[in-house]
């Protein structure tokens, strides 16, 4: 795009061009600049585009919190909470609270009825005691903001922590796949051919392998770490459905008169895919990206959630952790060891879609509103 | 079309052929070997140890030991489980399979429905405040930490409703209520492959009926018998086990009340992806110069929106089935998975956790062959709807 750009853009007024023999004004400028001012005019364009849609914008906006708290959380373990007790894996706390031995519980924050408060505490109570008892999932406090999962440990603290490896996940996993498939689709469509079939059945194949399943052998016969993950996610998202999407995509750039311009000025085939189909391709890809972002998330989550990840923290463990201590069916009483973890996981799924969709009416104007 | 199917086939052939030579070295690269996994656990008798050896064909080379696994899986010998020793994998299988098949097959064609259905009235109503509603809810269900969702539908429909209620309508997880069971005269098998097979007569007569009609019959008559012959086929395998089979009642009402809650997660999920293509195919479709014309021509709303709009925003909505499959595969083992619901998906969940690879690698293959069989029908349905790929 760039190089056909440097043309039609013209020089900045009130400054005195040398003319080139030919008449025109030579641009003294370095190129790079030149580069950055477009890039500049060129995002700011984009982003009016983007901001037109409102859906989208909040869906950047719950990134950007998100990218925040995920920042904030190792400052807050260094400087204001104590490790001992706040850390995500090996914190522990069980914040005492009162209780009253009654006939019957009207609060059940703050009341026991004699049979639980024997099974809790010792056998000799009697109504009208007040018990100090150790609270183990503890809800929601001023110390523990979302209070403690079924081990003592804070809830607030692991959904930080669990944020910070959500986007390094997505992240390596959206690198490599719009690395492998805008590097595949260009190919495939500039040089066509067997080499184009061949990759496109490839993709074929790998859109068919039931993602799920393959990965929770995967994950039995391997330790399977977040990198791990996020690589297997990006080469099997860049060979199958997203190289199809950008190879067709690349179709269309390829038969563009500046490839042939390219070409006839003696580009090489590397140059012509590097310097003039991937940069136009790669607009594309970005979209591509959000949505191997979504993928990927709810994907670690799950298997998490199955216990078949090796990692340390993540909002699919904490489900997992409260699901299986048995805390599903009793309901919002509990409601901190569930709610958060999943709405986390499910919002910033949804923001990254929202996000890609709105970005999708900016790089096809076919979608832009009528 | 013949020739067309059948370089469908051979292709998808090859690709299984791929899929299993993958798994096979998939298996090769795990650290240490099966054997090896196996050596020290006192469950697993010796006998069987020897003939594990010699199936897997450790003392060959590399070569020799693929060989033996694919001549193995052609000639459906899946091996033993291990974790259910001396089962067969194949029978274990065959066991399960009609559970997942039902599962998947109902979700898959409810949610269709009823996604075409809505997405076809959403994108007829855009910019008003049910369309946003809608969308937004169908973009939540669709980015919904699954798993999550479904433990919240277990909370909320298997269990709080039940209190509420005091009424269990929707049982929690499992396939049948095992207390009712003991000491009845059938096993699961036997009455759920009868309500299959009924259900499945009943919903091709209704087929075949809406065929025959369309060919035969004045248009809104065809429409009349059409609704009437589907009804007829959603009433007929109740009135089935209540007036033919009726010692079969109780047990096919248990396990239909147990089908019920996770066919409707997992529809729930698939459904507001299949909503929200459709509307963007169907927004896509009414900005045509037929739509227009239409209009032009005076036709009446509904007319312009079933007849002329949404025909044509079928199409991409179909080419998706590919990737709807994908989605019901993966949502359906987890939703096996979370209900407990003896199926293909939680045969591999258990093998896995139970370490029991020969198990894991035989589920693994059959829902790589559900999903190429499924990748099928939708090239050929694809073909049925669009004239340019049949004329080829």
């Amino acid at each position: 795009m760039t190089e056909r750009v440097d043309l039609e853009e013209p020089a900045a007024p009130g400054i005195e061009l040398p003319q080139a023999p030919g008449g025109g004004p030579v641009v003294q400028e370095p190129l790079w600049r030149i580069r950055l001012r477009l890039l500049w005019k060129a995002s700011r364009r984009n982003w009016r585009l983007f901001a037109r849609n409102k859906i989208g914008l909040v869906g950047l906006g719950i990134i950007l919190t998100f990218a925040v708290v995920a920042l904030i959380h190792p400052v807050l373990m260094d400087r204001v909470w104590d490790p001992a007790i706040y850390h995500p894996v090996k914190g522990y706390d069980a914040p005492v609270a009162e209780y009253t031995v009654v006939e019957e519980v009207t609060d059940e924050f703050s009341e026991l009825t004699l049979q639980e408060a024997q099974i809790r505490s010792n056998p000799f109570v009697r109504v009208g005691d007040v018990l100090s008892i150790a609270q183990q999932p503890a809800p929601p406090s001023r110390t523990h903001w979302l209070g403690t999962d079924p081990l003592g440990r804070d809830v607030l603290s692991q959904l930080m922590f669990s944020t910070r490896a959500a986007f390094l996940l997505g992240g390596i996993a959206a690198f490599v796949t719009v690395f492998i498939a805008t590097t595949v689709g260009s190919i495939a469509a500039y040089y066509g051919g067997w080499i184009d079939s061949a990759l496109m059945r490839f993709a074929d194949l790998v859109l068919l392998v039931p993602l799920i399943p393959v990965l929770i052998v995967v994950g039995a016969l391997f330790s399977l770490t977040l990198p791990l993950l996020g690589v297997l996610i990006g080469v099997l998202s860049g060979f199958g459905g997203t190289a199809i999407v950008l190879k067709s995509q690349a179709l269309s750039v390829t038969v563009k008169p500046f490839v042939d311009a390219a070409r006839v000025a003696g580009g090489s085939n590397r140059h012509i895919i590097f310097r003039h189909i991937i940069p136009n391709v790669v607009p594309l890809s970005f979209l591509y990206m959000m949505f191997t972002v979504t993928e990927a998330i709810s994907l670690e989550a799950t298997l998490s959630f199955l216990g078949l990840m090796n990692v340390q923290m993540s909002w699919g463990l904490m489900i997992n952790v409260a699901h299986s201590q048995g805390y599903l069916l009793s309901g919002t009483s509990f409601w901190w060891l569930l709610i958060p973890a999943g709405m986390a996981v499910t919002l910033l799924a949804a923001a990254f879609f929202l996000a890609g969709r709105a970005m999708d009416e900016v790089v096809n104007p076919r979608l832009r509103r009528r | 079309m013949v020739k067309f199917i059948s370089k469908r086939l051979v292709q998808m052939f090859l690709l299984f052929v791929i899929f299993l030579t993958v798994l096979f070295f998939l298996l090769e690269a795990q650290p240490g070997d099966l054997s090896q996994q196996y050596i020290g656990n006192p469950d697993i008798p010796p006998e069987a140890k020897a003939i594990l050896a010699e199936r897997l064909g450790l003392d060959q080379p590399l070569w020799g030991r693929y060989m033996s696994y694919m001549r193995n899986f052609f000639t459906g010998d899946l091996g033993v489980a291990l974790s259910q020793y001396p089962t067969s994998v194949s029978s274990l299988i065959v066991e399960r399979l009609p559970r997942t098949l039902v599962l998947f097959l109902s979700a898959t064609l409810l949610a269709y429905y009823l996604g075409f259905v809505t997405g076809k009235v959403l994108a007829w109503r855009r910019g008003k405040a049910t369309e946003y509603m809608l969308t937004l809810g169908g973009v939540g269900l669709y980015t919904v930490f699954y798993p999550w969702f479904a433990l919240l539908m277990i909370w909320g429909l298997g269990f709080t409703l039940s209190n509420w209620l005091g009424l269990r309508v929707f049982p929690i997880g499992r396939f049948i209520d095992t207390n009712e069971w003991t000491g009845g005269p059938f096993t699961t098998n036997q009455v759920f492959s009868r309500m299959i097979w009924v259900a499945a007569l009943s919903m091709i007569a209704a087929a075949v009926i809406t065929f025959v009609a369309r060919r035969r019959l004045e248009y809104p008559v065809a429409i009349r018998v059409r609704n009437y012959a589907f009804l007829g086929g959603v009433i007929l395998p109740f009135a089935y086990f209540v007036f033919v089979a009726s010692d079969m009642r109780p047990y096919a009402l248990d396990i239909l009340q147990h089908t019920m809650l996770p066919v409707l997660t997992l529809t729930l999920v698939a459904f507001a992806g299949i909503m929200l293509l459709t509307r963007s195919s169907m927004l896509e479709t009414l900005r045509e110069d037929y739509i227009l014309t239409a209009r032009a021509k005076g036709l009446s709303e509904k007319v312009i929106r079933d007849k002329h709009a949404a025909r044509n925003a079928l199409l991409p909505v179909v080419t998706s089935l590919v990737l709807a499959l994908a989605f019901v595969i993966s949502g359906g083992i987890i939703t096996e998975t979370i209900f407990s619901w003896p199926g293909i998906g939680r045969l591999l969940f258990d093998a896995v956790i139970l370490e029991d690879i020969p198990l894991a690698m035989g589920a693994l293959s059959i829902i790589a062959v559900l999903a190429l069989i499924g990748h099928l029908i939708a090239d050929i349905l694809y073909m049925y709807l669009d004239p340019r790929i049949r004329y080829q």
